[in-house]
This record gives structure tokens, sequence and C-alpha cells, in this order.
């Protein structure tokens, strides 16, 4: 007796301080990386009630719930938070927690460095939605913050929600070029023995490849950003037509780094489904080499598509072809990867556990947002539909229904390892199909209003598209709603789940050869690698130990 | 277990029944478009159908996979053995990376074309394409342009729009033009950047200060459409919009006539901006004050 309550008090004294060092300058990568997943998954909730607001106004047509500016600072902040704050750094997160177990790593190359990334994510986001409280009241300028539009400043105030709006962004800007060089050096240079390129799962290449791209294109942003700063706040002259600045060079360097970061935002998602696919259909992951090249195959194309945001924007016609054509080949790599996930579908042995529900959830919905995504590179249809809805029906099923959707499957797939406890399946089940239900009600709706030629960014539109707009306003609810049983789910599972054993899904890679939750170090002793990834069907990948109860008692569950 | 005769049969009759699908939903997709007023939206509607039709046929192939495995693949709970011994195929990784690249040239051609047939005009270029086939150029620019195609000037400012015909020295707050006849828009922006955008008409061009930006287009279809402004431009954005008419020849010449005592509206912006509407959450951010209207210059 009164030894266990003398260890009971030591594991809970063990406990307080497991839960404290969450708010600590920790350097562990693996409580930064929960850090981050936490932090940024409060974002994600601040900018989802921001848009049920948005669809709340856009239930009915005239412009009855929000003042014409507030409705403006409101998507301003919820595209802002939802890009700068949720999706980017989550992503993050989970490749902090991630890149180092997988690649049999003690931790990430700069530790401090990585730390300090991660604490100027909640500086930068404090202070980008304090704007909300200025007299001059938050940036309204779309979080493109096109001029002149963003440097008319009406108040004459000499800080205004757009001087807040551009300093964050630097701030979080600078935290993605610390993690991009962290993540560089740490792939390339501390991979365990054997663990040589062709044998990284491709999670690991997707990372590679999108800090690559974040670390290339990102100044230009930045600068970008720094630049009309000054022409906002100091009277310079680059982008404010008046005294001879070229707004359309501002467009160059923002959709310079904007559109490859999309591809920051989407490759490690392809990541996700690239390691939840073939563990929950017991099969390789079907032309790996092809998939991983892909990965740099898009990355490289990126880069040079910009412009096919711009095609409106007095782009003449051969720049027009030139950019339709390179835009275009972007779906050739993506195209491989689509077809390597379905065909390692195909005739396998699936289990339909929540995180591959959330995966091919998000493959299948990903299908749509690639198919609109050609059908706006083709200039002559996109000179008809750009800026309406049907862009933003587009891009939410690439931000929402994939990213978003991938995030998920992450969360649930890799939740046993990073708390030693095993979700609730009913639950996650029930998060899915809401899930899934609510964002195809939200975000199919737009594409035919778009069609049809509403345009986007307006506070009140024509009754004539007042039909769609009410199902996308319910759906955006129930997706509000979705959300509830997610939360309640993990918080309950992570103090009362059961006990998770290391490898729940009997996966491969590395990440599942240590402890639930690893150790500080990560590995006992630094693995050695002998296997090509995803080498399902071996033995050890293949057997339920029925001695095993902790696995008995999860499938009685 | 199915034979692999009865399989190849099955996976004839699915394919043939995806390109009917398909082909349906891109006839289908002509529908899901306002009506095409201009000889440009027909393109612009063969585009959309051609990408319609090729775009269910990929997704129904995929979709059609996934969920055909989600059926039939199923392991038991305990089951965590091979899904399929087969480790990589060539033959199936070449076909796969081909089909994509043959997808993405068709689809490239085919809007290359189109774009091309539209016969917007070169941005930026002040110059007659067709003008410059023959001798002199400047001269037959001077000359012949003002008599071919209807030039009108669309001037747009936070948030109001104001037409200019300067052949006929009129100034207006709705856009008429004439049906079958070329016309040419001179787009200037007075402030910051927006956008002319009629659905009908299937195109849209942004409005940038100090660029005088202009394009050419046949209207067709006689009628009342709404112009739009497509590029965020501040506050009341929502509001800028203009009554555009497309007029048969003899209607057109009647309003021409009649459009010198054609009074300027204030517009939406500024009639809200001074009678503000009931709002459950006020803000009370200060904005831009919206323009007034032109005084019609004589
Ligand atoms: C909770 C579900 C969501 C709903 C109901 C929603 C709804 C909306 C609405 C109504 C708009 C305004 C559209 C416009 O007029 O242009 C919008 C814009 C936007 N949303 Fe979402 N959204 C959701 C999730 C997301 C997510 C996950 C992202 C992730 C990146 C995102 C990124 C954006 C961006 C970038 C914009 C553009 C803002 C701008 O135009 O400045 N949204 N969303
Ligand atoms: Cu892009
Ligand atoms: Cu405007």
């Amino acid at each position: 007796m009164t030894h266990s309550s003398a260890t009971n008090l030591k594991e809970s004294q063990i406990k307080q301080q497991a839960w404290k060092r969450y708010f600590t300058f920790n350097t562990d990568h693996k409580v930064i990386g929960i850090q981050y997943l936490v932090t940024t998954f409060i974002f994600f909730l601040i900018a989802g009630i921001l848009s049920m607001i948005l669809r709340g106004e856009l239930i009915t047509p005239p412009s009855d719930l929000v003042d014409r500016s507030l409705y403006n600072g409101l998507f301003t902040l919820h595209g802002t938070v939802m890009i700068f704050l949720w999706i980017i750094p989550s992503l993050v997160g989970l490749a902090n927690y991630l890149i180092p177990l997988m690649i049999g790593a003690k931790d990430m190359a700069f530790p401090k460095l990585n730390a300090i990334a991660f604490w100027l994510i909640p500086i930068g986001g404090i202070l980008l939605l304090s704007s909300f409280l200025l007299p001059s009241g938050s940036a309204q300028a779309g979080w493109w913050s096109y001029p002149p539009v963003s440097i008319q400043n009406p108040t004459g105030y000499p800080i205004n929600g757009q001087t807040i709006w551009l300093l964050s962004i630097i701030v979080l800007g600078i935290s993605s070029i610390m993690g991009g060089v962290n993540f560089l050096t740490t792939i390339l240079r501390m991979r365990a023995p054997g663990m040589h390129f062709f044998r990284m799962p491709i999670f690991v290449w997707t990372v590679l490849s999108a800090q690559l791209l974040q670390l290339f294109c990102l100044p230009a942003l930045t600068g970008a950003a720094i630049m009309l700063l000054f022409d906002l706040s100091f009277g310079t002259n680059f982008f404010n037509p008046t005294s001879g600045g070229d707004p359309v060079l501002y467009q160059h360097l923002f959709w310079f780094y904007s559109h490859p970061a999309v591809y920051v935002m989407v490759l490690p998602a392809f990541g996700v489904f690239s390691e939840v696919i073939p563990a929950f259909t017991r099969n390789p992951l079907f032309g790996y080499k092809s998939v991983a090249v892909a990965s740099f195959g898009i990355s490289l194309v990126s880069i040079f598509v910009w412009v096919h945001h711009m095609f409106a924007s007095g782009t003449p016609s051969w720049m027009r072809i030139l950019f339709m054509f390179s835009t275009m080949l972007v779906a050739i790599p993506t195209g491989v990867k689509v077809f390597a996930w379905t065909a390692t579908v195909w005739r396998s042995k699936l289990h339909l556990d929540t995180p591959m529900l959330f995966a091919l959830g998000g493959v299948v919905m990903f299908i749509i947002g690639g198919i609109t995504g050609v059908m706006l590179g083709a200039v002559a249809f996109d000179l008809h539909v750009n800026n309406t809805y049907f862009v933003v029906g587009h891009f939410h099923y690439v931000v929402y229904n994939t990213i978003t959707m991938a995030l998920f499957a992450a969360i649930y797939f890799w939740f046993p390892k990073m708390t030693g406890r095993m979700y609730h399946e009913g639950w996650g089940k029930i998060h899915f199909w809401l899930t899934f239900i609510g964002a195809n009600l939200t975000f199919f709706p737009m594409l035919p209003v778009g069609l049809q030629g509403m345009v986007r960014r307006i506070s009140s539109y024509d009754p004539q598209y007042a039909g769609w707009n009410i199902l996308a306003s319910l759906g955006a609810f129930l997706l509000g709603m979705a959300t509830l049983p997610f939360m309640a789910n993990l918080v309950v599972s992570c103090l009362i789940g059961i006990q998770a054993p290391n490898n729940p899904w009997y996966a491969t890679g590395l990440e599942w050869a240590t402890t639930s939750p690893p150790p500080t170090e990560n590995f006992e002793t630094i693995p050695t690698v002998t296997l090509a990834p995803y080498s399902y069907g071996l033995p050890q990948y293949s057997t339920v130990d029925t001695t095993d109860e902790e696995a008995i008692k999860r499938h009685g569950n | 277990m199915m034979t692999p005769i009865l399989e190849k049969i099955a996976l004839f009759i699915s394919v043939a029944l995806m390109i009917v699908i398909s082909y349906w939903l891109g006839q289908q997709s002509y529908n899901w478009m306002p009506v095409a007023a201009t000889a440009e939206a027909k393109h612009v509607d063969d585009l959309f159908s051609f990408l319609v039709a090729l775009g269910s046929f990929i997704f129904l192939g995929v979709v059609g996979m996934i969920v055909f495995s989600i059926i039939t693949c199923r392991a038991d709970e305990n089951d965590y053995t091979e899904g399929h011994p087969s480790r990589g195929n060539n033959k199936l990784e070449f076909f796969w990376t081909a089909t994509p690249t043959i997808l993405v040239l068709w689809i490239g051609w085919q809007s290359f074309n189109i774009y091309q047939q539209l016969d917007i005009e070169g941005l930026n270029k002040i110059i007659d394409l067709k003008a410059s086939e023959s001798g002199n150029k400047s001269m037959l620019i001077a000359q012949k342009i003002p008599n071919q195609i209807e030039e009108i000037e669309v001037i747009a400012k936070q948030w109001d729009w104001t037409f200019r015909y300067p052949q006929s020295n009129i100034t207006t707050s709705e856009l008429h033009l004439p049906q079958n006849k070329r016309v040419r828009l001179i787009l200037e922006s007075e402030d910051v950047i927006h956008g002319f955008y009629v659905p009908e008409f299937r195109f849209k061009q942004d409005m940038i200060p100090n660029h005088r930006l202009n394009f050419t287009f046949t209207p067709l279809k006689e009628g009342k459409y709404k112009l739009h402004d497509s590029q965020f431009s501040g506050t009341y954005f929502a509001l800028m919009e203009a009554d555009v008419y497309i007029d048969s020849p003899e209607a057109y010449g009647q309003w021409l006539q009649s459009a010198h005592n054609n009074i300027l509206k204030p517009s939406l912006a500024a009639t809200e901006h001074a009678h503000q509407p009931r709002q459950l959450i006020r803000s009370d951010w200060p904005t831009i004050e919206p323009a007034t209207p032109f005084v019609a210059q004589q």
C-alpha cells in the first residue's frame, strides 16, 4: 500500500512536470511539435469562428449582420490566420514531431532555433488578432493585401490594422525561414546509418521539398511586406501609383511566394497520405521512387507558375500562354501521386480506421480540387471565373478538404505515438462523417455559384445566388459542429484512453520502433536501417501477437 | 472470384459507362453558365465543356477504383498480412506517368487554341493588329478604327463606374453596347485596382491606375446585364455595380441621341454611405469616402 501510493505520488509529479513543460521554452522537438499543433489548432478554431460569421452574413443576400468594413476585416483575418497560423505552421509542427523520429535522429539540428521559431508563432498570431481592437480596425485588404487598397489609410493614425498585419507577416515569415534552415539541415545531415535517400519515408521527402521551396521563395514575400510597410508608414513609392510606383510589381513578388506556398502546404499533406494509405492497405506504396521524385518535380515546376494568379492583371498574351502551360505541367507529377495512392488501395487488405477514412476522404476531395485547378490554368476559362466563388470553392477543396483532412488523418494516426494512449474509434468515425459531409456541403455550392458569376469578397449579393449560399452556410455551421467530437475525443483519450502499444497499426517506419510516447532522446540506441520503406508483408509487420493484451484490448474497443 | 474474361467485360462496360456519363456532363455544363452574350462567350463555354468532360472521366475513374476497393477489399479486423504480393510494376508506372502527360498536353493544346480564337487582342497594344497588315500603320489607325470599332472609355473609382463615349461626347453611369459590332473598351482607374467583369461576357480585366488597358470583343445578345467590380477595391466593393445593355443597332442609335440629357446617378456606395443600413454588429471603422459622380462634360 504505502509503496504503491509513493510511486503514484512520484508518477503524478512527473506528469505534472510533463504537463508544464509545454508552456516553457523547451528544446525537445517532440514538445515543440505538440506546442505547434495545439497552438495552431487554437488559431484554426478562431479563424473558423470568423468564417462562420462570414457565412452568417452570406446566408441572406443583403448586408445585414456585420457592416462592410467589419466584413472585410473578417475575411482578411480569416484567410490570413488560416494560411499563416493554421495550415503552414501546423504542418511544421507535425514535421517537427515526426522528422527526427522518422530518420532516426535524436533531435532537430538546431534545437534552440527550433524553439525560437515556435515562440514567434503565438507572438505573431496574438499581434495580428489584437488589431481588431485598434480604432482604425484590423487590416481589410484581404490576405493578398494588394496595394493601393492596402496602403490607403483613411484614419490617418500612424499605426493601423494594415501596419500590424505587415509586422505579423514579417514575424511569421522569419519563423518559417528559421524552420526551413532547421529542417533542411536535419534531413540532410542527421539521418541514421543506412537511411539513404531512397529509404526515406515519403513524408520526409515531401517536407524536404516543401522546405526547400520555403527557403527559396519566402524572401520574396518578406521583401514585399517590408516594401509595403515602407509605402504605408514612411511614404515611399515602391507600389504607390500616385507617385510612380507599380502595384503590379507587388503582385509578382507576392505570388512568387504565395503560389509555391500552396505546395508548401499541400506536399506534407501528400506525405501523410503516403504514410497512412500503405499502413491501412498492408501494401508497399506503389511506385515509391516515382512518388518521391514527383515531390521534387512539383516543387521545381511550382516556382514557374505564379503568373496564373495574374492572368487578368494586364498580363500580355504571350505571358499568359507561357504560364498556362507551366501551370498545367504541375498536373503531371501530381497525377503520378494520385495514381500511386489509388494503385496502393486497389486489391489490398483495407482497414477503415479513422486515419484511413480521413486519408481516403482527403484523396477523393483532392481530385476535385486538382481538376478545378487545372481548369483554372486554362487562361480563357480563368478569365471568366477568376475572383469569383469558383476560385474560393477550388482552393477550399484544397486547403480544407485535402490539407485539413490530411492533418486530421495524421493526428489520429500518430496520436498513440504522441500520447501513449489510443483515441476512441467510434467518436473518430463520427468526426469523419460530419466533416466529410459538412465540407462538401460548404464548398461544393461555391463552384456553381462562381460559374454563375458571384464575385468573391462581397458582403451582399444578388438574390439569384441565394439558394447555393444557404447550403454553403448550413454546411459551414455543420463543419463547425464537427470539430466538437474531435476535441472531446482527444482530450478525454489523452487523460483516460487505453494504453497504446508501440506500434498499434503494425506500421513500418522508425517512429514505430520506439516506445509510445518516445523517450527524450527518441531511441535507446540509434537504429540502423536495412530495409526498404513500406516493407509491408514482412513477418514483423504482419502478425498480430495474440499474447499482446494491449493489442487485443484495442481491437475489442 | 471473377474469371479473367468476366473481369475484362466488366472493365470494358465500366469504361464505356464512364465515357457516356462524362460526355453527358460535358454537354450539361453549358447550362451551368449564365447566358452567353458575346461572341467570345461561346468559345469559353466550349472550353469549359471540354474540361468538364475530361475532368469527369478522370474523377469517375479514380474515385470509382477507390470506392470499388472499399467495397470489395476489406480485411478482417486482425488480418495484418500483406495486401498483395506485387512489388512495383514498371509497365503500370510508365502507363500512369504517360497518361497525365498526354492529358495535360491535350488540355493545354485545346486551351491554347480556344484562347487564340477569342481574339480579344494583345493587351497594352494601342495598335490595331488588323490594320498593320497593310501599308501605313499610323494613318490607318487614325482613320479606320474609329469607324470600325466602337470605342468606349470605362472609368472606375471607389466605388463608382462612369462611361464615356468619346465619339459622341457622352458621359453616363450605365453602359450601352451596340449589338454585332466590335467594341473596344478603354479601361482606366482613378485610384486603386478595379476589375471589369460581366459574367455573361465571360471575361474580366483588371484596371490598374496609370495604365490605360483596352480590349475588344463583340456583343451579340440583346439584353440587360450587370457589371461588377472583380478586383477587391475597399469598403463598399460589394456595391460597385453598373447596368450594362446590349442594344440593337437602332436602339443603340436612339440611346446615343437621347443620352445627352441622361443624368449621372449617385453610386450605390455613396447612397449607402449617406444612409447606413441596419446591421446587427457595427464596427464603424473609418473608410474612404465614396466618390461623387462626375459632372457631365460638355
Ligand atoms: C471552417 C471552414 C471554412 C469556411 C466556412 C470558410 C469560408 C470562407 C469564406 C466565406 C471566405 C470568403 C470568401 C471570399 O469572399 O473571398 C473564405 C476565404 C478564405 N478562406 Fe476560408 N473557410 C473555411 C476554412 C478555411 C481554411 C481551412 C483555410 C486554410 C488555409 C481557409 C482559407 C481561406 C482564404 C485564404 C480565404 C481568402 C481570404 C481573402 O480573400 O482574403 N479557409 N473562407
Ligand atoms: Cu497558384
Ligand atoms: Cu472597384
